[in-house]
């Protein structure tokens, strides 16, 4: 059996978070491609029911950055 | 214009020919995309500058990657090509042939009415300090250095390490004033403003970095924490664990060849001490540029004898020449916050010139018509971009394209190997239209650069900019996992997944846009408050300048002379003539504002003047409810008639006419338990108010009681000026306050004296008291206008260093004491700044706002406020309906779009713009 490999959803802060996000990219820093994005304008956008939601479909994880 | 210096400026203000030399950049900006495969390429490596020589950069390269424009360039004098005449590999792998070789210099000619100078400064150099060995040991750095070295983006990726062998330093001891408050082993005796605050918060954030063992010592002569919350700060590094001791290091040397240093110092109490460090760094000061003569005469400004431009207090971004106008540290030392609010000043000045020619110049844009979106069903067009081989080259973008062409609603999918060049753009346009595609995905880099470029595209198509998403399959996918190939191909596929789920729910989004009512609203007729409406009043807008009690001149009648010693009573009686001669301004004295509301553009408030109410409309408001000296019951103030303040002494110098003896004590209800801030001017003011003394009669003896003299800047001068004239300067700390008692008509006060370890009894005739400054009481008006105070009172801008004048509402702008305390200099300069701040809002007929914005549904809506309460913005109100009792109202012009009410509601009956519950849900379950 491979081994478990969690998937992580990040909400990340279009002005912060987001923008940390691509310069980590500009920099070519490397890390794990078992995480997905969505763009909010603030962190404050992410209703508590986003992150139920979202494990309820199969993530492990959930990420809000802001 | 980077790459850019003046040559010549002819002609005068309102009229100048200003000639600029563009040197050769090598690269073609329109085609450069910053994917960096040059440097990658490029073999020839060269000391990289930004990091301080502490790394290396290739000779094709971009200064920092935030750099803008972030467009490569080629550093001729190390590029092989250049000094050998072959080479030509960044040539050979640029993706978009952006290498231009036989790029030459050019030669621009602009005709301007006005200038800015905001050309900088350097920072001293340390390798001519004999005792401090900078040039030699290798422990030995600058504060800039450390930066560097602690900065996430730095060679060592922030991780704090000893140049002599890379091991963690467990000691680190700061050193202040280098290259400042010195004249024997360099020539600047001014203080350079900014370096305390920075040793701090370097110390802090190496703290952070190396852990809990980790021991910093800051070596100073007084620490100048002078800014606003910097006292908070500093109190907090002190309860973090950060060593202050007050002495200048006499001597650095090695003890192994480790590189282990000692540093030997003495202590106040006089005793010599030998400590080991891992390193020390050299807290460098500013100075000007040594191109500073040079461009001084280019331009044809005068410098004053430190080489900084020479500027007016009561005009204190304008230049000797007409026209001319200057920000920042090139001005004189000063940190961020002030260079920033200067730059507002200065752009304010040349704008006032300039306003008959506001506009001339702006060429609008136009777009077909919108074709409306009915009922069609969803038709998603995505286009996926290679990036040359920033994403092809990693992820299989064809495998993208095939995997898109799969998911549900898409019509159409394309492969673009650049989706932002123009041929691209045009071909975009003919393909939405071709295959009647009404929802556009691009997966390619980032929205933050390029998604308005996009909706524009989109636009031209005929289509709404909002029906369009971005898939961020470069800077969040293939360059973050560029050693994996198949699961950055996989990941760009579960994005783009993403995207076409949350764009075939997207809508139409109408523009938006309030009217302006092209008027002003300023509060407060203090120095700020008329400087501010003067500066509005001369750009052509009518202003209202409200002033609570029966006169104009505010604090600054308290004050007879500005730092630099210009009288401030001509000063202020010119600026009331002219308020009161001047056609666009309407002062109204014993004003009280009883209400107010609105937004950006449109605002309302109602004022009572002399018990009559009238209501005022608005476009902008400019806050400068200033403050005052308080008032103390300490050291026998009020009780004893020879016990003064600073400002009484303003107004009645002849009190100590008589005097033999003068006592000052600084800090009275400053920098303590109730007001842990720093007043700012006060040890300025008593500074020059003892060199006034002995100048009036130089038997007299004074004493100035202090806690850390913080004579800022050039301010320093007097300080020292003061010291020569024979002032005393006695240090007392916040356990061991100086105490005065009565005897007979006069005082004795008696204070510890740190150097001489006793306490002294001083005779004093007179008791002169620098207490603090306080804000007005600014509670009502917060609440009106809803603006946040901090927890002095002051009002709370939108950003400390990048916002110093706005708030985080739109179209209210802050200045003067209301904002924090500081000098007349300072303050003409903060309402200039907030003048320019509102005519940005008043020179539009109306204003554009983003459209992103909440949304109430007033069925769900069961008036609870929750969403009003969470508002930073002010942006969502409850208001009565008939019938129903309350329900929320969006103020779209005010809102930002972030989204806390929709999040916050109960009810969810708020929903987000372009963001909704439903687009984002639908982004989430595509997930997986």
């Amino acid at each position: 059996m491979s081994e478990f490999e969690p998937k992580i959803l990040a909400f990340l802060c279009n002005w912060c978070a987001y923008a940390g996000a691509d310069l980590a990219g500009v920099s070519r820093l490397q890390y794990p491609s078992n995480l997905r994005t969505v763009r909010v304008m603030c962190s404050g956008r992410v209703d508590p029911a986003f992150i139920i939601d979202a494990f309820q479909e199969g993530c492990d994880g959930v990420l809000v950055a802001g | 214009m980077t790459l850019s210096t003046v040559e010549s400026i002819e002609g005068e203000e309102g009229d100048f020919t200003v000639t600029v030399k563009e040197a050769p950049r090598y690269v073609d900006m329109d085609k450069c995309i910053a994917c960096g495969t040059c440097a990658e390429k490029c073999p020839a490596k060269t000391v990289d500058d930004f990091n301080e020589g502490l790394a290396k950069r290739k000779a094709i390269y971009v200064p920092y990657a935030q750099a803008v424009p972030l467009k490569y360039a080629i550093d001729a004098d190390r590029c092989i090509y250049f000094k050998k005449g072959k080479c030509k590999a960044c040539e050979k792998f640029c993706p978009t042939d952006a290498i231009k070789f036989d790029d030459t210099e050019k030669t621009h000619t602009l005709n301007v009415g006005s200038v800015i100078v905001t050309a900088g400064f350097q920072t001293f150099d340390p390798a001519r300090l004999d005792n401090y060995q900078y040039a030699k040991l290798k422990n030995v750095i600058t504060s800039m250095e450390l930066e560097r070295l602690l900065s996430a983006g730095g060679p060592t990726g922030g991780h704090v390490t000893r140049p002599s062998d890379g091991a963690e330093p467990k000691k680190i001891a700061w050193l202040q004033c280098v290259g400042s408050r010195d004249l024997n082993r360099c020539d600047n005796e001014y203080c350079s403003s900014v370096c305390c605050m920075y040793a701090i918060k370097e110390s802090v954030i190496a703290k952070e970095h190396l852990g809990a063992d980790f021991e910093p010592t800051i070596f100073f002569m007084d620490m100048r924490t002078h800014g606003k919350d910097f006292e908070r700060y500093y109190n907090r590094a002190k309860a973090q664990g950060v060593r202050f001791i007050r002495s200048r290091v006499h001597t650095i040397y090695e003890i192994d060849e480790s590189g282990t240093l000692t540093l030997s110092y003495v202590t106040e109490e006089g005793e010599r001490i030998e400590e080991t460090f891992d390193m020390a760094v050299l807290s460098v000061g500013m100075e000007a540029s040594g191109s500073a003569v040079e461009l001084a005469q280019t331009l044809g400004i005068e410098l004053n004898s430190h080489k900084f431009v020479k500027t007016d207090d009561f005009t204190p971004v304008a230049a000797s020449r007409p026209g001319i106008y200057v920000a920042g540290v090139l001005q004189g030392t000063k940190d961020i916050p002030q260079s920033v609010m200067e730059a507002s000043a200065a752009a304010c000045s040349a704008g006032s010139l300039l306003s008959a020619a506001r506009g001339s110049k702006v060429q609008e844009k136009s777009f077909p018509a919108e074709k409306p979106l009915a009922d069609q069903e969803p038709r998603v067009g995505v286009f996926v971009c290679n990036c040359g081989i920033n994403i092809g080259g990693i992820a299989d973008v064809p495998a993208v394209v095939e995997y898109a062409k799969g998911l549900p609603n898409v019509t159409h999918v394309e492969e673009n190997l650049f989706s932002c060049s123009q041929d691209t753009q045009d071909n975009m346009v003919e393909v939405i239209k071709e295959h009647g595609l009404n929802r556009i995905v691009v997966a390619a880099c980032t929205p933050r650069t390029h998604e308005p470029l996009f909706q524009e595209t989109i636009r031209n198509a005929g289509l709404n900019p909002y029906l369009f998403d971005m898939a961020n399959i470069r800077n969040q996918c293939t360059w973050v996992h560029s050693n994996d190939k198949e699961r950055a191909t996989e990941k760009a596929k579960g994005l783009v997944r993403m995207s076409v789920a949350k764009a075939s729910l997207l809508e139409p989004i109408p523009d938006m846009s309030v009217d302006v009512d092209k008027s002003a609203l300023v509060i407060g007729g203090g120095v700020a408050g008329m400087t501010a409406a003067l500066n509005l009043a001369d750009q052509g807008f009518p202003v209202t300048l409200l002033e609570r009690s029966d006169k104009l001149g505010g604090a600054a009648r308290d004050v007879r002379k500005s730092v630099h010693g210009q009288d401030v009573a001509t000063f202020l009686d010119a600026a009331v003539n002219r308020i009161n001669t001047h056609d666009n301004i309407t002062a109204l004295l014993n004003a009280e504002i009883t209400h107010a509301g609105g937004f950006v553009g449109n605002f309302e408030t109602e004022v009572r003047v002399n018990g009559e109410l009238q209501t005022i409309q608005h476009g902008a408001v400019v806050i400068a409810t200033g403050g005052q000296a308080s008032t103390t019951e300490e050291y026998l103030y009020g009780k004893h008639p020879a016990v003064t303040r600073w400002h009484d002494l303003e107004h009645e110098p002849d009190m100590v006419k008589e005097a033999d003896s003068v006592v000052f004590i600084q800090c009275v209800g400053s920098r303590d338990d109730e007001r842990p801030y720093c007043s700012r001017i006060c040890c300025t003011a008593s500074v020059s108010q003892a060199i006034w003394m002995k100048e009036q009669n130089p038997d007299i003896n004074v004493y100035i009681l202090y806690r850390d003299m913080r004579t800022y800047g050039d301010r320093e001068i007097l300080y020292k000026k003061a010291r020569e004239l024979g002032v005393i300067f006695i240090r007392y700390s916040l356990d061991r306050k100086p105490v005065v008692k009565e005897a007979g008509k006069g005082l004795t006060v008696t204070v510890f004296d740190p150097v001489l370890q006793k306490d002294l009894e001083i005779d004093a005739d007179c008791v002169n008291l620098a207490t603090a400054i306080v804000p007005a009481d600014n509670t009502r008006l917060a609440e009106f206008y809803k603006l946040p105070l901090n927890e002095d009172k002051f009002f709370m801008e939108a950003h400390a260093k990048l916002r110093p004048v706005d708030f985080a509402s739109d179209g209210i702008f802050l200045c003067g004491i209301a904002h924090y305390p500081k000098s007349l200099d300072e303050n003409i300069a903060q309402a200039q700044a907030a003048a320019g701040r509102a005519a940005t809002v008043l020179a539009r007929d109306v204003i554009a706002i983003s459209p992103l914005v909440s949304q109430v549904d007033a069925e769900k809506c069961i008036g609870c406020g929750l969403c009003e309460e969470v508002c930073p913005f002010g942006a969502i109100l409850l208001e009565e309906v008939e019938g129903k009792g309350y329900r929320a109202k969006n103020i779209s012009a005010s809102c930002k779009g972030c989204g806390l009410c929709a999040s916050t509601c109960p009810q969810e009956a708020i929903d987000m713009l372009h963001f909704r519950q439903t687009q984002i849900l639908a982004a989430i379950k595509a997930v997986a």
